[in-house]
């Protein structure tokens, strides 16, 4: 039989067919090396897994549909990197599941956001945005403050994130890898058998929501929010040297 | 239509007949159609040659397009790509290159020079609005009046709580501020946190009950309530401290403007006399360059004055 455009065209499977094998080349060459070309993704220090305060803040981040309106994604432009500060790295987001960019900014972006502002101002804006800017559309999330954090699934939801690659610490083995890596201080908020004291012991060591008696969702989301963009010190890498990963 | 088609040999029908005489035309693409769609395929082979496009084994075809900027000294060229690219834009960018030349003669400058310069002045009111509005709005507000009064201090009065020297604002900026008044609800009774806020209120000239006032004097300058610590024994305040100045009719935590009668102004001192003050201004050294942080110290003073 000749392939010619309308033996194809009259041939439903045949069309099928070299439809899924046309699609699949396109698909194939760009996923498929996400997988092996690892010099994409820059050697920096400091990226961490989110600890398990950060983790159930990050839960509730997704729960409240925070990304709808807020990436955290900063490209490589002049305007951004002068609005927002530097261009986020593949790096930073490599223990995110599921990763936070995006490009419909209805808010602005939030990847650098840790430390920008207080806690107090982030409790205050987080329960009613207007009360500190009289301009913002963005909606009241007063519940935060008003329920208290659930953390009794705690270990699960780091076991299921472990399951995709993030290096929360199940055995002894692997807590000493994570002391070789993060150091030990950090290496213990790692570990899933310490998972709800860790929790416990960060939500107390900063007062997040403006109350330490109670620990609310509002705490893990500041906790969370205050972290965002931290990680790496830029101040250790020359800008080319980031260049060189593309 | 479907005669005149018919009667030319070149349109061919694709065979098939529905209810006896109804027929599907074959004709060949529009050329309009055609020639868009080979400009598109030709597209693709440009787009493929000079930029980044193919996965070969474990890396890429570069692409011919480059990007040259400098690294430590040296000229890199490298093959095209967004991040050479931003690096490029911010060494010699048309744009870049306009500002940079304000901003290092802005640096180079005293605070005296640039207040006294009308060039370097415009160039600060412009930038300082925009960097004021990335950084400090949020919380003081678009133009420097935050939206209410407690939290976050005014910026359009001329009180300043850490000073408002050029070196006092950008040291403020730099380093952030801890603002930080006890509880003194935990500490003293109702009662005399009553008789403080009548004395701290006619401090300012306000209208207060006077032997309550005289008893709130006694706490306020004596080791119970020890305010003239911090505040100083006339109650004009201490900048190292933070500690505001309260004989001024400027509230920068009370929302004594707020209240409409005497009772409610009482009241509004009261309960920041009982809760304290704990109020907290990130450092901005590793978010802003020494010369924005520059530049923003002359904005906000010319904010209050």
């Amino acid at each position: 039989m000749k392939l010619s455009h309308e033996s194809i065209e009259v041939n439903a499977g045949l069309m099928i067919v070299l439809t899924l094998i046309a699609i699949s080349i396109g698909g194939l060459v760009e996923i498929v090396p996400l997988y092996y070309i690892q010099d994409t993704i820059e050697k920096v220090d400091g990226v961490r897994p989110y600890t398990p305060l950060e983790q159930r803040g990050r839960d509730i981040y997704i729960r409240e549909g925070c990304y709808t309106c807020h990436s955290q994604m900063i490209r490589p432009f002049r305007d951004e990197h002068m609005r927002y500060g530097h261009y986020s790295l593949a790096a930073e987001s490599k223990y995110d599941h599921p990763f936070q960019w995006g490009s419909k900014r209805t808010g602005p972006d939030l990847a650098r956001v840790g430390r920008k502002y207080s806690n107090a101002w982030h409790t205050q804006h987080l329960a009613n945005p207007r009360s500190v800017v009289p301009e913002s559309i963005m909606p009241n999330y007063p519940w935060l403050l008003e329920h208290e954090l659930d953390y009794s699934d705690i270990a699960d939801r780091m076991r299921a994130l472990k399951v995709v690659g993030v290096p929360y610490s199940d055995t002894e083995e692997e807590y000493l890898a994570n002391v070789d890596e993060f150091g030990p201080a950090m290496a213990e908020l790692l570990d899933i058998h310490r998972a709800e004291e860790s929790l416990l012991a960060q939500a107390q060591s900063e007062d997040w929501d403006g109350d330490r008696t109670r620990l609310t969702e509002m705490d893990a989301l500041v906790a969370y929010l205050q972290v965002l963009g931290t990680m790496v010190d830029f101040s250790k890498y020359d800008e080319g040297y980031f260049a060189e990963f593309r | 239509m479907a005669e005149q088609h018919q009667q030319g040999k070149a349109v061919q029908t694709t065979g098939h007949a529905w209810d006896g005489d109804l027929q599907e035309f074959n004709n060949p693409l529009p050329r309009w159609w055609l020639w868009s769609f080979y400009a598109t395929a030709v597209f693709a082979l440009i787009y493929w040659i000079w930029y980044p496009a193919w996965p070969i084994a474990d890396s890429f075809t570069k692409g011919i397009g480059s990007v040259t900027f400098e690294r430590n000294g040296e000229e890199v060229t490298t093959h095209w790509n967004t991040r050479a690219e931003l690096i490029e834009e911010m060494q010699r960018g048309s744009e870049t290159l306009k500002q940079q030349a304000y901003l290092e003669k802005v640096a180079a400058a005293s605070y005296d020079e640039i207040v006294n310069d009308a060039d370097m002045m415009a160039f600060t009111r412009s930038l300082g609005k925009v960097l004021f509005a990335d950084n400090c709005a949020a919380c003081h507000g678009v133009g420097g009046m935050p939206a209410q009064i407690g939290q976050f201090p005014n910026l359009i009065d001329d009180a300043w709580l850490w000073g408002g020297e050029f070196e006092q604002i950008q040291q403020t900026i730099v380093g952030g501020r801890n603002g930080f008044m006890p509880a003194f609800g935990e500490v003293l009774d109702d009662r005399q946190v009553d008789q403080l806020a009548h004395y701290v209120l006619s401090l300012s000239g306000g209208n207060v009950d006077a032997d309550k006032a005289a008893a709130g004097r006694i706490l306020f300058q004596g080791q119970e309530g020890g305010c003239h610590y911090c505040h100083t024994a006339s109650g004009k305040g201490l900048e190292s401290q933070g500690a505001a100045n309260l004989t001024d009719a400027i509230w920068t935590v009370a929302d004594v403007p707020g209240a409409t009668d005497d009772r409610g102004r009482i009241d509004a001192v009261r309960k920041v006399i009982a809760n304290g003050v704990q109020r907290q201004m990130p450092g901005w050294s590793e978010r802003l360059d020494p010369t924005q942080i520059k530049l923003l110290s002359i904005y906000v003073q010319s904010l209050g004055g």
